[in-house]
């Protein structure tokens, strides 16, 4: 359990900490230009989950939590449905429920289409947080079981 | 169409492999391999969006499984009763082809499509919600509802894998 703790060798340490920042921003910016380009909320939240999880499984679950808690990702999943939600109830004061109410802008912009990117962002948090507390979850149950202790 | 088919044709034997090997850590990397082929498959039919989805879900998949569930050998029976269960099996894979056979004769030939309300999204998608991904207006827009249903999906998986296998209330 000790191995588990400290995380993996030298080599894949060093690759991590020079890609890992460039998988998150790569994440960003699938969510952030989801109504552009291919992508979406969906895929950004889930490449954003996959650099915790790089994290995560290089330099042992110690160093993860100190960049994302437990307590954080549950804050960012239900921040995320909380939005999503509300945007849409927000929609039935303009007209119905999901009305996209905000002006189109011009297409191929970034600021345009609306509550779309709002709505992406929405659930690129929930994605990315909630697979991120699965992940946390199924690998802490293993580790428990066998080390008895915790 | 040849490219599909070859991309097909891998998949099926990486399922094969996957069911049939003895070895778990090598199930797990052949079940990567269909899913790596499934994403070239979204490609070649040009859905880039899906083929993205479809490959991150499968990179968070295979981590999950190797990481969580490889030291937890499953049991194997092989032995007994493979006349009966072989039976069984060809005769589910006969009624199901027929009945595959004489469903699927009314549907539109793979590749012709008929654009009943696709049509209307295409030509009117980008004046109307102002995103030029069509994929993204019509999954954040015109059926909004469906991605609300997905979301609570999401969020009953999260709430029940929680709840499964919390340390609070677990008894010796």
């Amino acid at each position: 359990m000790k191995e588990q703790d400290r995380g993996m060798t030298l080599i894949v340490k060093t690759i991590t900490r020079l890609t890992v920042g460039l998988i998150l921003l790569f994440g960003i910016y699938i969510v952030s230009h989801g109504h552009i380009s291919p992508g979406g909320g969906f895929a950004g939240g889930v490449i954003v989950a996959l650099s915790f999880i790089h994290i995560m499984l290089a330099f042992g679950k110690e160093v993860a939590f100190k960049t994302v808690s437990q307590k954080v990702a549950s804050v960012f999943e239900s921040l995320g449905a909380l939005i999503f939600v509300t945007l849409a109830i927000v929609g039935i004061g303009y007209g119905y429920f999901f009305l996209n109410f905000l002006a189109k802008g011009e297409p191929f912009k970034l600021f345009s289409s609306g509550l779309i990117p709002l709505y992406n962002m929405a659930i690129s948090f929930k994605v990315g947080a909630g697979l991120f507390i699965m992940f946390i979850i199924l690998v802490m149950f293993r580790v428990t079981k066998k080390g008895e202790g915790e | 169409m040849l490219d599909l088919q070859i991309l097909l044709i891998f998949m099926i034997v990486g399922a094969l492999v996957a069911v049939r090997t003895k070895d778990l850590l090598s199930s797990v990397i052949a079940v990567g391999t269909v899913g790596l082929g499934l994403s070239l498959a979204f490609l070649i039919l040009k859905a880039p969006d899906l083929a993205i989805a479809q490959l991150v879900v499968e990179i968070l998949c295979v981590i999950i499984l190797i990481r969580a569930t490889i030291k937890k050998d499953l049991p194997f029976s092989a032995s007994g009763r493979w006349f009966f269960n072989t039976l069984v099996t060809l005769i589910f894979l006969a009624v199901f082809l027929i009945y595959g056979y004489f469903c699927m004769k009314d549907l539109p030939q793979f590749g012709e499509p008929i654009m009943r309300v696709a049509q209307n999204f295409i030509s009117n998608g980008l004046r109307q919600t102002g995103a030029a991904n069509l994929v993204t207006a019509v999954v954040l827009d015109y059926r909004a509802y469906d991605t609300l249903g997905e979301a609570t999906i999401l969020f009953t998986a999260v709430v029940s894998v929680l709840a499964v296998m919390r340390r609070i209330g677990r008894k010796k």
